[in-house]
């Protein structure tokens, strides 16, 4: 987007900062209520349960108390094995989660901007969705190994199939009215790509990116089940197989805030591409 | 000068949308198309802007036959269409890609001036009230300095007062390079304010049902009883175009009628 990055140079934004900033903080402040609102279940639920533990009310070895998580917890932070797996896990999201969403990019471009290439490709992508991805396993297996490959591959079958049709469907449903806007000045087709429908799919394509991101998780957790001697899930199946409820505890926990983590960082390496949207964002 | 030669388009559904319009618009007039829903104003003008393929016949622009968009020809659409995620300056400079960016900043700077716009420069279109989006739009379309420009019922969705300051904005535009303008409107008012003529056009199909010019000194003086005149004649043409569908158009008699008035 050169022509915003060339014009940015001269066309002053600080009155629209200075004009936003007080709604933005008044929005802040409101929101800081309702965050700690919700704060209020899990921890009122945790003291209590910690406290239940304590008095000797309840015995806690099958659910733990708080204390005895965040001592696992700590525990595998200090010998270093959380972060081995922790790394592990986001590893395999990652790659799988760029395979994924580069094809799914890819593939959906082309069916959303081309009648011909939806005709050719949709079908068979639909019909491929309709398999649930766990399915895929014992293929993938066979013909990936039990390594990281057929686990790179299943994460990246989850990742593929949000953004591609969110890409897809993104593209299809830019307004006509202002593709027509871009006809008036001849745009060529590649300007018109550039100019309008690139930024006219992007937040929904970023939408599209984070469902996929959260369904590289999920599956990340399948791909570990199956056989891994690294990684959370791995954490996960120990767990259960030495019957300790806390390192279980303790492995979604991690889960939890990786994927929050990793939430966090797409949403924000994203906003200033969705800066000038006002709506939906704030909700999801 | 902008001519239409037996301009006609029929729809791929069959609507006979516009027939056989015979139409000549000078340099610098500005024309007011008024008619009931449906009679093909809008059709005429995206068969202008190039956004449609006309059926027969042609549209000449100072001679050239007009086939898809051209560099001369702008559109003010009835919504703003303004690009949400391009500043209002940025908006405004949308066609001026082949310029240096010190002839963009000039003219973009002029254009929000003569729309009064100037401290809004740096806002998104979501932070602009409807009339603010409209005067931007009508920037964005002015700063190409087109030879023709094409205005959709752009006031419609307008309170009066705004209506009224922004036909003074659009007239300021209009003074410094007086392009030809085709001004689609339901507002018969509006057509006097700004028109050198206006085109009464009846539906079913499409067509011209009679022309009345308007050649009231500028700047026009509403509350006259010159305007008053004009506006009932204009009244009385709209009346028998909705009224009488297969009536032949009184041309003649309104044309002594007026002649008789001045
Ligand atoms: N894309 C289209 N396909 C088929 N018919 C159409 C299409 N667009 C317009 N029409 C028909 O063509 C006729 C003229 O439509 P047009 O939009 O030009 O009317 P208009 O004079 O602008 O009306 P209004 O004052 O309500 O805006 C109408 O009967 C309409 O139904
Ligand atoms: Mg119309």
């Amino acid at each position: 987007m050169t022509g915003q990055a060339t014009s940015q140079a001269w066309s002053s934004h600080e009155g629209a900062a200075a004009l936003a900033a007080p709604t933005s903080t008044e929005k802040r402040r409101a929101f800081d209520w309702r965050l700690l609102l919700g704060f209020f279940l899990p921890v009122a639920i945790a003291l209590l349960w910690e406290a239940a533990v304590t008095l000797g009310l309840a015995e806690g070895r099958l659910v733990p108390p708080p204390s005895r998580i965040i001592a696992m917890l700590w525990g595998l932070a200090q010998t270093g094995e959380l972060w081995t797996h922790a790394w592990m896990t986001l590893w395999r999201v990652l790659v799988g989660f760029v395979i994924g969403a580069l094809s799914g990019i890819v593939l959906g471009a082309l069916s959303g901007s081309s009648q011909t290439l939806r005709q050719l490709l949709d079908p068979t992508l639909q019909a491929l969705r309709a398999i649930p991805s766990i399915a895929w396993v014992p293929l993938f297996i066979l013909w990936l190994g039990i390594f990281e490959a057929s686990k790179v591959a299943l994460i990246a079958v989850g990742v593929f199939f949000p953004v591609y049709l969110g890409i897809a469907g993104a593209i299809l449903s830019v307004d006509r009215k202002l593709v027509e806007v871009g006809h008036v000045f001849r745009l060529s087709r590649v300007q018109l790509a550039r100019r309008i429908l690139l930024p006219a799919v992007l937040p929904e394509a970023v939408i599209a990116l984070r469902s996929g991101l959260g369904l590289g998780f999920m599956f990340v957790v399948a791909a570990e089940f199956m056989g891994a001697s690294e990684g959370l899930g791995y954490l996960l199946v120990d767990g259960q197989q030495m019957g300790k409820p806390d390192q279980i505890l303790a492995a979604i926990i991690a889960f939890a805030l990786l994927g929050k983590t990793a939430d966090s960082l797409l949403v924000a390496a994203t906003k200033p591409l969705v800066r000038w949207q006002d709506t939906v964002r704030e909700r999801l | 000068m902008l001519s239409f030669e037996h301009l006609a388009k029929t729809y791929a559904d069959g609507t006979r949308a516009l027939s056989d319009i015979n139409l000549t618009v000078h340099e610098g007039e500005i024309v007011a198309l008024i008619g009931g829903s449906g009679c093909g104003k809008t059709t005429l003008l995206r068969l202008i802007a190039g956004l449609d393929r006309e059926s027969a016949g042609r549209i000449r622009l100072d001679g050239e036959v007009l086939s898809g968009p051209h560099p001369a020809v702008g559109i003010v659409f009835q919504e703003p269409r303004l690009l949400p995620w391009l500043s209002v300056a940025d908006n405004i400079a949308f066609g001026l890609d082949g310029f240096s960016t010190a002839e963009k900043k000039a003219r973009v700077t002029h254009a929000l001036e003569k729309v009064g716009l100037v401290e809004h420069a740096g806002r998104w279109p979501r932070d602009l009230s409807g009339g603010q989006q409209q005067r931007v739009s009508i920037a964005r379309a002015f700063v190409t300095n087109p030879k023709v420009l094409l205005l959709d019922e752009p006031f419609s969705a307008l309170d009066a007062f705004t209506r009224a300051s922004l036909h003074e904005h659009l007239l300021g535009l209009w003074e410094e390079t007086r392009p030809t303008v085709v001004l689609v409107t339901h507002d018969v008012q509006e057509a006097v304010t700004l028109a050198d003529r206006a085109i009464v056009m009846q539906p079913k199909p499409g067509r011209i049902f009679d022309e009345l010019p308007l050649t009231l000194a500028r700047p026009r003086d509403r509350t006259g009883l010159p305007f008053e005149t004009s506006v009932r004649r204009v009244l009385t043409a709209l009346d028998h175009s909705l009224k009488a569908p297969q009536q032949q158009p009184q041309r003649e008699r309104d044309r002594q009628a007026a002649a008789l008035w001045w």
